[in-house]
C-alpha cells in the first residue's frame, strides 16, 4: 500500500507550511514582500490542489494518492494520507479560497504607525504566516485517513486560528479601541475553549477507539482502511454502548466545530470580532473540517451509532437552520448576521449528511463547497464595506448603491447566493439536501424548507437597509467604490458561483462516487420512492 | 552478589551485618553514575574549602558539568551494555536495582541536572553589583537579610558557589531514589536529595525573606513526610521482617517458604501492612506534590530561586515518581486492589484541584506550581494503569515534562524589573510585543503543558491516558481530559496576556542572558518539539526500559 510516487498530498500541505515559515521570517521593513510571498505560495498550493483534482480518478479506488508511513508505532499511529472525492472537493475549496483571503486581507494587518517597541514585532508577517499555517493544517486534516493524524491537526489548527482572531481585528471598533481589544480577546478565548473542550472529549474517544481496536485486533490502530477491512471481515465488532459513547465523543467535537445548535455560540463572537478575511477562513474553511469529519469519521467509524443518533442530529440540524436564520434576521451587526446565516447553513449541511441518502450527502458536500464560495463573496464585500465606513452596524449604512454601485452589486450577488437563488451554485446543493432529506424524512424536509424563506428575509433585509434608500449620512456620500484589488477578489468568486450554478457536473462527478462509498459504510441505500410526487420532484 | 537478600530476609537483619567478616562485592562499574556524582560532590566541597574565592566559580561549574556529563555517559553506557534489559540486576548488596526504569530515570535526572548547571551558573541576568557579575543566589546566605553583613558581602562581590556541591548531592540522592531496592536505601536517598534542596530554596539573592520562609516551610513539611515515611518503613519491617523490596513483595504474596516462627506470626497482620504501605505512599506522594500532600508546592516554588525551582520541579518529580512506581509495581503489586482506589482518588483530586486552583493564581511561579500539581495527577493516571504501558508512559511523560518545566522556569528568570524577576502576571502583559521571541518560546512551553498536539506534552498525555484506558481506568481518562480543558484555560490566559494585552507602561524588561540560559531554553524547546513530532524513538526507549527487576 506504500506508494513510491510523488507524495502529492504531503506536498500540498508542506508548501503552505514552509511558506508560513518563510513569510514569518521576512524582515519587518519588507512587509509587502511578505504579502506577495504569501500570495504566491497560496497560488502554488492552488496549483497543487488542481493537480490533485486532475490526478484523481472518480471511478477509481475509494482513497487515492495514498501515502502511508510509520509514525508513532507505539500508538499504532501511521502517517496515512489519501483522498476520496469529498476530500478532493474540500482541499480544492481550501486552496481556492486562501489566495482570495490573502488578497482581501492585504492591508488588514498593516501596523498603524511604525512606532513598534521592538523591531522583531512583525504583525503583518505574522498575519499571513498564520493564514498559511492554517491552510497547511486544514489540508492535512482533509487528507488524513488515520484518525490520530487527523486529530493532531484538527486540534493544532486551533492555535494559529486563535492568534488570528485575537491578534487582528477591524481597524475601527464601534465600541472604541480598548473595548474592541477586550471583545476580541474574549472572542478568541471563547473560540479556543469551545473547540478545545470538544477536542479533548474527542481525545478520550480516540483513546477509546485505540483500546477497542487493540482489544480485538491485537494491535491498536487508527487507520480508517484497516478498521474498515477488519470490520468487513468481522474481526472488529464494537459493543453497542461503547460505539455510541465513542460516536458521541467524536460528534461533540465536530458539532462544536461545525457549529451545530446549541454549541454554536462561539461563532458569532469569533466572526464578529475578527477581520472579514479571517471570518471567511473560520466559516468557509476551518468549520468545514467539522462537517467533513462527520461524513468521514462519524459515519465511517461508527455506522450503527450514527444511525442510532440520526433522529437527534436531524432535530438539532433543524433547530440550527431555523434558529440561525431567525437570529440572523434580528442582527444589527453585519458580520454577526453572516455568522448566524452560516449557522443556519451548517444546519443544512448536517441535515444532508444525516439524511443518509445519496442526494442528501452529495448535496451536503456540494453545500460545503458552495457555502464556502458564497459566504466568502458576501463576507469579503461586507468587509470592504466595513473597512470604508469603520462600522459593523447595519444602521450606519443606507443608500450605498447610489455611491458605490459595483460594491452594492457584488454584495447583492453574494447575498443572493447565500439565499440560494436558482442559477447560482448554492441553489443546487440546497435543493439536493432538501430532496435527499424529503425522500427519507418528509417532515424534516418541510421544516428545513422554512429556512429558505427565512434566508430570503435576512438577506434582502440586509441589502435593503444597507444599500437602498436615501443617502442621508455624510460618511456614505464619500464612500469609494471597489478598488481594483477588491474587484479582483470578488469577481472570480462571483464568476465561480454562476459557473458552478449552471454547470456543477465536474464537481458532482468527483463527489458522487465518494458519497456512495460513505453510504455503503453506514449500509444505507436510498429509499424507494414511495410517492409519485417525490419522484417528480427529483 | 553473594546471596539473594530475600532469603536472608527471614533472619530480619541485613546481609551486610550478618556477613560482615566477608568483604561484600560492590559492582563499582554498575554503580558508577551515582559514584561519579557523589564523588564530584565531595570534591566540590573540598574546592569550597581550599580553592581561592576567585577560582571557585569556574572550578565548580566545570566540575559539576563534567561530573554530570560523565555520569550521563555512564548511564548511557550501561544502558547500551544491556543493563537496562537483559542484564538488569539487583546490585549494591541488594540495596539498589539496575534496570530499565532506573537507568531511564537516572538519565533524565542527569540531563536535567546538567542543564540546570547552566541556569545555576547564569551571571548575566542580575545587574552588575560593584563591578562583579553575580548569579541569582544570595551573596552570603548566613548574613541577615538587609543587614550590614549582607551589604558587605554584596560589596565584596561574593557569590555562593556552594550551590554546585549542593546540586551535585541532590542529583546524587535523586539517582539513588528511583533505583532504591530496599526501604532504608529509599529513605536515605530521600534525605540525601531533600536536605540540599531545603538549603538551595533559602538562597535567593532577591526577596530573601520569602525564600527563607519557603525553605522553612519545605523543610518542616518535608520533615513531616520523612517521619511518615520512616514510620511506614518501620511498620512494613514489622510486617515482613525485612526492608528489601523483593522480600516484602514475597511476604505480601504469601510466597515465602519456611518462614521463621516470628515472621509467620506477623505475616497475618494486615493492619501493619496497610498502615505501613499507606504511610510510605504518603511520604512519596508528598515529594510528588499530589493532592492532598501538595500544600508546600506553591510557596516553595514561588520563594525558591527560580533556577532551583526549575531544577526541583523537574528532577524531584522524576525521582519521586520513579520511586513510587518501583514501590507500587515491585513491592506492592499484591496489594493493588487496596492502593488502586486510593491512588485513583489522589489522581482525580490532583488533576481537578491543581487545574481549578491554578485559574485564580496571579503569580507565574505559583501558576506553574499548581500546574505541576495537575500534572502529578496526570502522571498518577498512568501509574494506576498497572500494566507495562503504564510504566513506559510514565517514563515518557516524566522525560517530556521535565524539559518543558526546565524551559519554562528558565524563561521566568529572564523577565525582570527593578525588583528582580517580575513574576506577577500583570507584569507579563504585552510581553509578546516587547520581546516576541521570548513570549513565543514561553507560549510553546505553555502549549506543551496544556497538551496541545505537536508538542511533547500531548504525546505524554496521550500515552498516560491510553495506558489508563487500557488498564480499565476510563473514568480517570474522562476526568483527565476535562481537567485538561480547565488547565488549558489558564495556560491560554497567560498567552492572551502576553500577546493580546497592551504592554504596561512600566513593564519589565527581558534580560539578555548568557549562552548558558540560552542553551537551556534552546534544549528545552528542541526537546519539546522533537518529542512532540517524532516521539517514536523515545517511546521505544521507554517501552524497552519499562520492566522492573525484581
Amino acid at each position: 500500500m506504500a506508494d513510491t510516487s510523488f507524495p502529492l498530498l504531503t506536498a500540498t500541505a508542506v508548501l503552505p507550511a514552509l511558506g508560513a515559515v518563510a513569510t514569518a521570517a521576512v524582515p519587518a521593513a519588507r512587509r509587502d514582500a511578505a504579502k506577495w510571498l504569501a500570495l504566491v505560495v497560496s497560488l502554488g498550493t492552488l496549483a497543487l490542489a488542481a493537480w490533485i483534482a486532475l490526478a484523481f480518478d472518480p471511478g477509481g479506488a475509494r482513497y487515492q494518492l495514498t501515502e502511508s508511513r510509520s509514525w508513532i508505532a507505539d500508538f499504532g499511529v501511521r502517517y496515512e494520507l489519501g483522498v476520496d472525492g469529498i476530500g478532493v472537493a474540500m482541499i480544492g475549496l481550501t486552496a481556492l479560497l486562501i489566495p482570495f483571503i490573502i488578497a482581501a486581507g492585504w492591508h488588514d494587518a498593516d501596523p498603524l504607525e511604525d512606532a513598534s517597541p521592538n523591531r522583531r514585532w512583525r504583525p503583518t508577517q505574522g498575519f499571513f504566516a498564520l493564514i498559511l499555517m492554517v491552510e497547511a493544517m486544514v489540508i492535512i486534516s482533509f487528507a488524513a485517513t488515520d484518525v490520530f493524524l487527523f486529530y493532531i491537526f484538527f486540534e493544532a489548527m486551533l492555535i494559529p486560528m486563535y492568534f488570528l482572531i485575537g491578534g487582528f481585528g477591524d481597524r475601527a471598533h464601534s465600541a472604541g479601541e480598548a473595548e474592541g481589544a477586550k471583545q476580541r480577546s474574549y472572542a478568541a478565548v471563547k473560540f479556543l475553549l469551545y473547540n478545545l473542550v470538544g477536542g479533548l472529549v474527542m481525545l478520550a474517544a480516540v483513546i477509546g477507539l485505540y483500546v477497542v481496536t487493540a482489544d480485538q485486533l491485537g494491535q491498536g490502530t487508527f487507520s480508517m482502511q484497516q478498521i474498515a477491512e477488519a470490520r468487513a471481515a468481522g474481526e472488529l465488532t464494537m459493543a453497542t454502548n461503547i460505539e455510541r459513547l465513542l460516536f458521541l465523543g467524536f460528534f461533540l467535537a465536530f458539532a462544536i466545530k461545525a457549529p451545530l445548535w446549541p454549541l454554536h455560540t462561539w461563532l458569532p463572537n469569533a466572526m464578529g470580532e475578527s477581520t472579514a478575511p479571517v471570518a471567511v477562513l473560520i466559516t468557509a474553511v476551518v468549520d468545514k473540517v467539522g462537517t467533513f469529519a462527520m461524513l468521514r469519521f462519524c459515519l465511517g467509524l461508527f455506522p450503527e451509532a450514527s444511525a442510532w443518533a440520526t433522529p437527534a442530529v436531524i432535530a438539532l440540524a433543524l433547530v440550527s437552520i431555523i434558529y440561525g436564520a431567525l437570529l440572523a434576521i434580528g442582527q444589527r451587526d453585519i458580520k454577526r448576521l453572516v455568522a448566524y446565516a452560516s449557522i443556519s447553513h451548517f444546519g443544512f449541511i448536517v441535515l444532508g449528511i444525516f439524511a443518509m441518502t445519496s442526494q442528501g450527502q452529495g448535496g451536503a458536500t456540494l453545500y460545503m463547497v458552495f457555502h464556502g464560495l458564497s459566504t466568502a463573496a458576501l463576507m469579503l464585500v461586507a468587509g470592504f464595506l466595513i473597512s470604508r465606513r469603520g462600522s459593523r452596524l447595519i444602521s450606519d449604512y443606507g443608500g450605498v448603491q447610489k455611491v458605490a454601485p459595483v460594491l452594492a452589486g457584488t454584495f447583492l450577488v453574494g447575498g443572493l447566493a447565500t439565499l440560494s437563488l436558482p442559477g447560482l451554485a448554492p441553489f443546487i446543493s440546497e435543493f439536493l439536501v432538501l430532496v435527499g432529506t424529503f425522500s427519507r424524512y418528509p417532515a424534516a424536509g418541510i421544516v428545513a424548507t422554512v429556512g429558505i424563506v427565512l434566508a430570503a428575509v435576512y438577506v434582502l433585509l440586509l441589502y435593503q437597509r444597507t444599500m437602498t434608500g436615501p443617502v442621508d449620512k455624510p460618511e456614505i456620500e464619500r464612500l469609494p467604490d471597489l478598488r481594483p484589488r477588491e474587484l479582483a477578489v470578488v469577481a472570480p468568486l462571483i464568476a465561480l458561483l454562476i459557473f458552478l450554478g449552471l454547470f456543477p457536473k465536474p464537481l458532482t462527478d468527483i463527489v458522487n462516487p465518494a458519497v456512495e462509498h460513505t453510504l455503503s459504510d453506514v449500509r444505507k441505500t436510498d429509499p424507494e420512492p414511495a410517492l409519485p410526487e417525490v419522484e417528480a420532484a427529483k | 552478589m553473594s546471596a539473594d537478600p530475600s532469603i536472608q530476609a527471614a533472619s530480619g537483619v541485613h546481609t551486610l551485618w550478618t556477613h560482615a567478616a566477608e568483604a561484600p562485592s560492590i559492582e563499582f562499574l554498575q554503580l558508577s553514575p551515582a559514584l561519579i556524582v557523589l564523588g564530584a560532590a565531595v570534591v566540590a566541597v573540598l574546592v569550597e574549602a581550599f580553592a581561592p574565592r576567585s577560582a571557585r566559580y569556574a572550578l565548580q561549574v566545570g566540575l559539576s558539568a563534567l561530573a554530570l556529563a560523565g555520569a550521563l555517559a555512564a548511564v548511557i553506557g550501561l544502558a547500551a551494555g544491556g543493563w537496562a534489559t537483559e542484564k538488569a540486576a539487583v546490585i549494591g548488596i541488594g540495596s539498589l536495582a539496575l534496570d530499565g526504569p532506573a537507568l531511564f530515570l537516572q538519565g533524565v535526572i542527569l540531563a536535567v541536572g546538567l542543564v540546570s548547571v547552566g541556569t545555576f551558573a547564569e551571571r548575566r541576568l542580575e545587574p552588575v553589583a560593584h563591578g562583579a557579575r553575580v548569579d541569582s543566589f544570595a551573596a552570603q546566605p548566613a548574613a541577615v537579610p538587609g543587614g550590614p553583613g549582607e551589604r558587605e558581602a554584596i560589596k565584596a562581590g561574593w557569590t555562593t558557589t556552594e550551590i554546585f556541591p549542593l546540586l551535585l548531592f541532590a542529583v546524587g540522592g535523586m539517582l539513588l531514589f528511583p533505583a532504591a531496592n530496599d526501604l532504608l536505601t529509599l529513605f536515605i536517598a530521600l534525605e540525601v536529595f531533600s536536605l540540599p534542596l531545603y538549603l538551595l530554596c533559602a538562597l535567593s539573592r532577591r526577596r530573601r525573606l520569602l525564600s527563607q520562609e519557603a525553605a522553612v516551610k519545605y523543610f518542616l513539611l518535608g520533615a513531616f513526610s520523612s517521619a511518615f515515611l520512616i514510620f511506614g518503613i518501620a511498620l512494613l519491617y514489622g510486617y515482613a521482617g525485612t526492608v528489601s523490596y523483593a522480600g516484602i513483595a514475597a511476604v505480601v504474596d504469601g510466597s515465602v517458604e519456611n518462614p521463621s516462627p516470628a515472621l509467620a506470626a506477623a505475616m497475618g497482620n494486615d493492619a501493619l501492612l496497610l498502615v505501613g504501605a499507606a504511610l510510605v505512599l504518603m511520604g512519596l506522594l508528598f515529594k510528588v506534590g499530589a493532592v492532598p500532600f501538595h500544600m508546600w508546592t506553591p510557596d516553595v516554588y514561588q520563594g525558591a530561586p527560580t533556577p532551583v525551582t526549575g531544577f526541583m520541579a523537574a528532577a524531584t518529580k522524576v525521582a519521586a515518581f520513579g520511586a513510587l512506581l518501583r514501590l507500587l509495581y515491585v513491592v506492592l503489586p499484591g496489594l493493588s486492589w487496596d492502593w488502586r482506589p486510593v491512588l485513583w482518588g489522589v489522581a482525580i483530586l490532583s488533576m481537578v484541584v491543581g487545574a481549578i486552583v491554578a485559574i485564580t493564581q496571579t503569580d507565574v511561579k505559583r501558576l506553574l506550581a499548581y500546574s505541576s500539581i495537575a500534572h502529578a495527577g496526570f502522571i498518577l493516571a498512568g501509574v494506576v494503569a498497572v500494566n507495562p504501558q503504564g510504566i513506559s508512559s510514565v517514563l515518557f511523560y516524566l522525560l517530556a515534562y521535565s524539559f518543558v518545566t526546565l524551559g519554562a522556569f528558565a524563561v521566568v528568570t529572564l523577565v525582570r524589573d527593578a525588583g528582580g524577576e517580575a513574576t506577577h502576571l500583570s507584569k507579563w502583559a504585552g510581553l509578546g510585543r516587547r520581546s516576541p521571541l521570548v513570549a513565543a518560546v514561553f507560549a510553546i512551553f505553555l502549549l506543551a503543558f496544556a497538551g496541545i498536539p505537536l508538542t511533547s506534552g500531548f504525546v505524554g498525555k496521550f500515552a498516560v491516558f491510553k495506558a489508563a484506558a487500557e488498564g480499565g481506568a476510563g473514568v480517570l481518562v474522562v476526568v483527565g481530559v476535562l481537567s485538561s480543558a480547565v488547565a488549558a484555560f489558564f495556560y491560554l490566559r497567560v498567552i492572551v496576556l502576553m500577546f493580546f494585552s497592551e504592554p504596561a507602561a512600566e513593564g519589565p524588561t527581558v534580560a539578555i542572558p548568557s549562552v548558558l540560559t540560552k542553551a537551556t531554553i534552546g534544549i528545552a524547546v528542541a526537546a519539546t518539539l522533537l518529542l512532540g513530532v517524532l516521539p517514536q524513538y523515545f517511546l521505544d526507549l521507554a517501552t524497552q526500559a519499562g520492566v522492573f527487576v525484581r
